[in-house]
């Protein structure tokens, strides 16, 4: 059994401790928000936050994670900035297939929080984690921008 | 309500239909049937008006798209529609380009271009007559405006939902007798609309096949033979048994499932379970094997394709000669969404789950594994993270049904993107020999080109193949077809099928392909000349559509104007997919041949235009991922097996080297509507390489080109 702390609730499952968080939240506490893409940290597309910190949910078990905040997909617009970065990626029409944009949401609200004015190196360095296969980048640069200034 | 009940509702309403011809209603029943004038709309109640779409969403924006085109003419706003995916039925779903219910090809729009607004017409004109009946007014008193009748004369109005019952009874107007309206009184269609799918991209809810969940559902997951034709010998399943969460365990011919009740669980079974596979004849081959045997069917003759003029005599004489030969590899499609399935068998019938752009083939394919009749099969198609291609094959929805008949619970199979890459089906290797000669005066005499590699469509749709079964169109879209005038040309093809490996659809199609060949020799050519690129381009064109996107990119990119030393600008043109493109590219190349993309201006002229801003997505994203392509990616073989396995050895541009990519649409509302979802991933492989030539003097002709200038 593991207690987690997710969108702030506790969930507590029946799952092992080696369980990347990945699954946990999609197979078992049901928050399918959270993608799989790879399973090796290399697309981004699981991308949730642990007390506010980009992590790949995918590499990341059950077991290590205690009573930090899990905040995921599904609760990033009750924050300022992923209100602002969920607002921008609408207006700029960002999504195509969506699904990397749960991941690319993540990463950039996080950049937001820490870095408020991000320069195309700085957006360039925080979101090159996270794969778009449809190509999406132009607009994900726009958005974050557009989010800054908003 | 299900799919098959609204089926069932529609053949209800047509025989009503039919029995109450010319029996004039009286004022709305109170209790009726949903409306449906035709298989893409559904009116049952006073919430949204439910559009069926018959093209699949796999973020093209089709989805949107069609509710627009449906919408506009059914005076609807889209925040008063709900979409659904169209359930497996050819006669009522089938896309008139692709002969069958598929979603692929750059032919959504353009198959949906009329008959989506022939549907919503049908439905306005229905729902008028039945107010002018309940009225007893003329019809041609009454108007249609957001949802609702009105009739200005008496001041009465009703919605959509209130006149559904009486329209019901109503015949249905033949299409062709429709009055359409005039462009000129568009609301919708031509104007920027929102996607209608984003809201819930953007915060989580939006469901795809993966993201099923079921009472009792259970997780599966999966290894196939490495090597093509291997089959399962032997594997550990007291050990995979021993994992806690591992329920189930089914061994196929050449495939071992292991079903938990999450996907952590079938995970560590199956790894547990270490399956050993028998030995198969392809574990002698790879892919320097695979490449001699195209290089050498490249020097037989093949089937021809196209043959005027005198190629051979045009190339004699010419002045000066060009021989080339590029390569394009093979290629997985790795959509963001790995390949996956959920399926419920039961005695009486089976239901799946998933998302593909082929819903009666995969109804076939899960009747065929289960031993059911297809009419017993229910699909529920999603919408998909990606496809590419690859939801044209129903490998993956087989697969999942072989195993869920094995067990009494709906059972979600879910490929690892390991499993993904390595049991994909491959765009084909192309080897491509070309000649070509220039006259005295710098301009083409003639080309010949022939083409080595393997025929997707003879496996995929071989009634479609040509010359007595024995050409493959595909394979010279974009080679035969190009913008230019050339007095002299052959194309030929010879069939190549690797054995080893499975070949499929990949985005952009033939136009991916040959693209790149045409416009890297018109490049080739063009310093040959001496000529500018744009210019010589232009002197071989005689098609003014051509020459205005050509012309726009060219002006738009300030082609011409001076660039920093080690930078360089590469131009393309093409007529795919019934639309215009043009674009050019800035590039830069350092002293140890790092490259790095600039921006891409790209002018389209794809005629009417539907929702201007997903057209200006599909052409950044279609030229991203063409890019992608054109930069990384290349599948390769090793005895037998797919070296490359997830994104680190299969690799994608990234927002850190992707360009802007600005668009620039040429208005031209009266040509026939054309394609675009895959027009930029054609365009990308020849504007990279024609912009390396630029920058740095370098001719790349065989992709991937990372790497190729270091290199040398």
């Amino acid at each position: 059994m593991v207690t987690l702390r997710i969108n702030n609730t506790p969930h507590t499952l029946d799952v092992p401790d080696d369980m990347p968080l990945l699954w946990a939240l999609r197979d078992v506490a049901g928050l399918t928000g959270t993608k799989f893409g790879c399973g090796i940290g290399s697309c981004g597309a699981c991308t949730v936050h642990l007390d506010g910190t980009p992590i790949r949910a995918c590499q990341t078990p059950v077991g290590t994670i205690g009573d930090a905040a899990i905040t995921t997909i599904e609760a990033i617009g009750q924050t300022p900035e992923g209100a602002r970065i969920q607002q921008a990626w609408l207006a700029r029409e960002v999504v195509q297939c969506g699904y990397c944009q749960s991941g690319q949401i993540m990463a950039a609200t996080a950049l937001l929080r820490k870095t408020p004015n991000p320069s195309d190196a700085e957006i360039d360095a925080a979101m090159t984690g996270n794969l778009c296969r449809c190509g999406t980048y132009v607009r994900i640069r726009e958005a974050i921008h557009d989010a800054a200034k908003a | 309500m299900t799919h098959e009940s609204s089926r069932r509702d529609l053949l209800k309403i047509a025989a009503a239909g039919g029995l109450m011809l010319g029996f004039r209603m009286g004022p709305a029943r109170a209790a009726g049937g949903p409306f449906l004038p035709n298989a893409f709309i559904r009116i049952d109640g006073a919430g949204p008006v439910t559009l069926i779409m018959p093209h699949v969403e796999v973020g093209q924006g089709a989805w949107t798209s069609q509710a627009m085109l449906i919408a506009e003419e059914l005076e609807l706003a889209l925040d008063q529609v709900a979409l659904e995916a169209a359930p497996p039925d050819e006669a009522k779903y089938g896309d008139p380009l692709a002969g069958e219910q598929a979603t692929g090809g750059s032919a959504s729009m353009r198959a949906d271009w009329l008959r989506l607004r022939q549907a919503g017409a049908a439905a306005r004109h229905m729902l008028l007559e039945a107010a002018a009946q309940q009225w007893n007014v003329p019809a041609t008193e009454c108007t249609a405006h957001r949802g609702e009748i009105h009739h200005a004369p008496s001041g009465r109005s009703a919605t959509y939902a209130a006149l559904a019952p009486l329209a019901a009874t109503l015949q249905v107007p033949d299409a062709a007798h429709i009055t359409l309206k005039d462009p000129s009184h568009f609301e919708l269609v031509g104007t920027s609309q929102k996607r209608l799918d984003a809201p819930a991209k953007v915060n989580g809810t939006a469901r795809f096949g993966i993201d099923m969940q079921l009472p009792g559902m259970k997780i599966a997951t999966l290894a196939a033979s490495p090597v093509k034709g291997g089959k399962l010998q032997s594997f550990n399943e007291p050990a995979a048994r021993a994992i806690p969460g591992v329920r189930d365990i089914v061994a196929l011919d050449d495939t071992l499932a292991v079903i938990g009740d999450h996907m952590w669980a079938a995970k560590k079974g199956l790894d547990a379970a270490a399956p050993v596979w028998t030995a198969s004849p392809n574990e002698k081959v790879s892919s320097k094997q695979l490449l001699a045997d195209l290089e050498a069917a490249s020097q037989k003759q093949g089937v021809v394709a196209k043959n005027t003029g005198h190629p051979d005599a045009a190339l004699a004489g010419a002045a000066k000669r060009l021989d080339a030969i590029y390569q394009l590899p093979f290629l997985a499609h790795a959509p963001m969404e790995p390949v996956n399935a959920t399926v419920h068998v039961r005695p009486d019938g089976a239901e799946l789950w998933t998302g593909t752009q082929v819903p009666v083939r995969a109804q076939n394919a899960v009747a065929a594994a289960t031993g059911l009749k297809p009419e017993q099969v229910t699909v529920h198609n999603h919408i998909m993270g990606g496809a590419f291609g690859r939801r044209l094959e129903i490998d993956y929805v087989r697969t999942a049904a072989l195993i869920a008949k094995h067990v009494t619970y709906p059972v979600k199979v879910v490929w690892t993107r390991e499993e993904d890459i390595q049991h994909d089906l491959f765009r084909p290797y192309y080897y491509d020999r070309v000649s070509a000669g220039l006259d005295a005066s710098g301009r083409i005499a003639g080309w010949t080109h022939r083409t080595a590699g393997s025929s997707v469509l003879a496996r995929w749709s071989p009634k479609d193949m040509e010359q007595n079964g024995t050409f493959d169109p595909d394979t010279v879209d974009g080679a035969i077809n190009h913008p230019y005038v050339i007095p002299a040309q052959r194309n030929d093809w010879v069939q190549v099928e690797p054995t080893a490996l499975t070949t499929a659809w990949w985005r952009g199609v033939g136009p991916t392909h040959n693209v790149f060949v045409v416009e890297s020799l018109m490049d080739e050519l063009a310093a040959l000349a001496g000529t500018d690129p744009v210019e010589f381009r232009r002197q071989h064109l005689q098609d003014p559509r051509a020459r205005a996107v050509l012309d726009l990119a060219a002006q738009q990119a300030g082609w011409g104007t001076k660039l920093p030393a080690g930078h360089g600008r590469g131009v393309m043109l093409q007529s795919a997919f019934g639309s215009y493109l043009a674009a050019v590219l800035d590039v830069a190349v350092s002293p140890r041949g790092e490259i790095t993309l600039g921006t891409a201006h790209a002018a389209v002229d794809v005629g009417p235009v539907v929702n201007p801003d997903t057209l200006a997505a599909q052409v950044q994203g279609g030229i991203i991922f063409g890019l992608s392509m054109a930069l990384y990616s290349e599948i390769t073989v090793t005895r037998g097996r797919v070296d490359q396995n997830n994104f680190n050895s299969y690799r994608a541009l990234r927002i850190d080297r992707a360009p802007n990519v600005v668009v620039h649409i040429v208005h031209n509302p009266t040509a026939p509507i054309g394609g675009i979802g895959e027009a930029g991933t054609a365009a990308a492989a020849p504007l990279l390489a024609n912009a390396i030539y630029a920058a740095c003097g370098k001719r790349l002709r065989r992709i991937p080109f990372e790497g190729q200038i270091s290199a040398a």
